[in-house]
């Protein structure tokens, strides 16, 4: 609570820790359960989508070389599962913890600070969005759509991309005056978002305008950085795509954080 | 139970100790005070120049009616909210220990608070222990520390049975009470009361007292907020009547019954009761008051009265002594206010 401003800088310490581990706790709970919605959904869309709609598409030219379908859209659609996931908990979980259960009023009643608390449904919901991902991981390779070694690479990126989302979900929970808010949020920002980063179909379909705006989106980045490591090569611009990622995340988190602040008076 | 007070260890077995040595002198000593504080939402003043101050094993109780500013007070003193002016000040246990201020060392302060908040807070994903054990780690405590206070904790809170219940499963005074153990779980020196007693029956209020009796001979201080007078009367060593962000009375409770009004209180109601406030033995009293279909005569001595009285059979009287709700009604006036 040093400075004063809802803008000044974050204070955090270890303190987001025993939250974290309180939505843990809970989870465990639920794990199973939610661990089959996990699996399942990305299932379906891979089975329906890669493997009926593939079967008309056929191959789809992606850089110098032309990759199955459902490689293509396996590759952007676990970011787009990361997104979703890791928004889902930032908005109506966080949302519930925040103003309907007055969780985080009980939290901050002991030593716990309300940067702490943002920090920590920050880490939870990409937590959260890491084991979506390593769900639907399992399942590819039980699909065998990717054996690429440089997975590896590609999971802790997602879960930079599970950040990068739930920095930006806080903003709109820190907005939020009921449930009905985050339709908007998901109708408004995230759809659009999902049919112009290049899950379902390669970016070079869409006019100039769109591309232009399209660059500058943090899912096409995350599918940029992604794609190509399951295909067992590079991306050819990591430190553009990783730099816009950060650039996201740092200010959205900071703004998340203003707003919360303000929300909270404190 | 008998060793709830000294559960957490050496520290709190000193300061038992301490507090055995010094019973006399720990009666004027102060743990936590508030001075000039001042706080505005959007121009509007919600606090105004109040100060007040907690003693060693006091309970100070806050009342006021809704939006008077009690809430705001509680929000600072937790550092939740920082004061516009003013300052609030947390004395350590220990000679040499320096005063903590709010909200700069919120977090070292909270450490030894306790928080019952006016709406519940529980998990209800979590059974009673499980709400206990989370709860102790935001304090920085060890699982297998919590884990040991656990079972007193729900002794205290008369909770052992439910161990394992949820919170939706308890009664609304198996839950407040259950967020009173929650508050305990770091062994605090202070407790803040926001209304812990609110929506509860007789029965389920009276073991909430007697429960916090209980801490204030153990030597805890509260600071509490109600809006039941019996209530206040019943724990408040020391009471502080706030309306508009203002203090406007402080001090013991009979002792502002006693300098605020007349120690006999003669209520009529009925047919014709009204008129009595106008008839000539309304001269028989200090004071009247009408509200409603009901008329007050506060007065020194009620035998003259309640004589004349006599004459109107059809009228129903109660003869009762001056309570700290006519004090709170004369103070903060009879009109219903806005919530807060």
């Amino acid at each position: 609570m040093n400075g004063s401003g809802i803008w000044r800088a974050p204070d955090l310490s270890l303190r987001w820790w025993p939250v974290f581990l309180r939505n843990l706790l809970v989870w465990r709970k639920l794990a199973v359960p939610s661990l089959v919605g996990n699996i399942a959904e990305p299932l379906m869309w891979l089975v329906a989508f890669g493997y009926g709609l593939g079967a008309l598409v056929g191959d789809v030219q992606h850089g110098a070389t032309r990759v199955p379908y459902i490689l293509f859209l396996a590759s952007g659609s676990i970011c787009m599962s990361a997104m979703n996931a890791a928004s889902f908990e930032a908005l109506y979980s966080a949302f519930s913890r925040m103003h309907v259960q007055k969780t985080w009023d009980g939290i901050m009643n002991a030593p716990v600070n309300l940067d702490n608390v943002v920090m920590a449904e920050m880490l939870w919901a990409a937590f959260k969005a890491m084991s979506s991902v390593t769900a639907i991981l399992v399942v590819m390779l039980a699909l065998g759509i990717s054996y690429s070694p440089k997975l590896l690479v590609a999971w802790p990126v997602l879960l930079g991309a599970g950040i990068t989302f739930s920095c930006i979900a806080l903003i709109f929970n820190a907005l939020a005056r009921g449930y009905d808010f985050f339709t908007y949020y998901f109708t408004l920002f995230l759809t659009p978002m999902m049919f112009l980063s290049g899950v379902f179909f390669p970016r070079e379909q869409l006019p100039e305008p769109v591309r232009l705006v399209s660059d500058w989106l943090p899912l096409t980045n995350a599918v940029e950085l992604v794609r190509p490591m399951f295909m067992d090569t590079w991306p050819a611009a990591p430190w553009r795509h990783a730099l816009v990622l950060v650039a996201y995340t740092v200010a959205a988190f900071w703004v998340a954080l203003a707003l919360t602040r303000r929300r909270f008076r404190a | 139970m008998e060793n709830f007070a000294t559960a957490a260890g050496p520290a709190s077995g000193r300061a038992a100790t301490q507090y055995a040595l010094h019973t006399t002198a720990s009666m004027t000593e102060r743990i936590f005070e508030a001075r000039h504080l001042s706080k505005r939402y959007g121009g509007t003043p919600v606090v105004q120049e109040l100060s007040f101050e907690i003693a060693r094993g006091e309970c100070l109780g806050v009342i006021g009616p809704n939006g008077a500013g009690k809430t705001t007070t509680i929000r600072m003193c937790l550092g939740l909210t920082a004061p516009d002016e003013g300052r609030i000040s947390y004395f350590p246990d220990g000679p040499a220990a320096p005063p903590l201020a709010m909200p700069a060392d919120a977090l070292a302060i909270k450490a030894q608070l306790g928080v019952v908040s006016q709406f519940d807070t529980l998990d209800p994903d979590f059974s009673c222990q499980e709400n206990l054990l989370v709860y102790g780690r935001y304090f920085g405590m060890s699982s297998a520390a919590i884990r040991e206070r656990i079972p007193q904790l729900l002794e205290f809170a008369a909770l052992s049975h439910k161990a394992r219940a949820r919170p939706a499963e308890l009664s609304g005074g198996m839950r407040r009470r259950l967020s009173l153990a929650r508050a305990l779980i770091n062994d605090p020196r202070l407790l803040l009361l926001d209304e812990p007693t609110t929506g509860l029956d007789p029965q389920a209020r009276h073991l909430m007292w007697e429960r916090l009796q209980v801490l204030l001979q153990r030597g805890k201080s509260i600071l509490l907020t109600t809006h039941f007078m019996d209530e206040a009367e019943r724990l408040c060593s020391r009471l502080l009547v706030i309306d508009h962000g203002r203090k406007i009375a402080e001090g013991r409770p009979r002792d502002l019954i006693a300098q605020h009004l007349e120690p006999d209180v003669v209520e009529a109601y009925g047919q014709g009761a009204l008129e009595l406030a106008q008839a000539p033995l309304a001269r028989l009293a200090a004071r009247v008051e009408v509200s409603g279909e009901t008329v007050f005569f506060y007065t020194q001595d009620a035998r003259a009265l309640l004589e004349a009285l006599a004459a109107w059979p059809k009228l129903r009287t109660l003869h009762r002594p001056a309570n700290l709700e006519d004090l709170f009604l004369k103070l903060t006036g009879r009109q219903i206010r806005e919530e807060g």
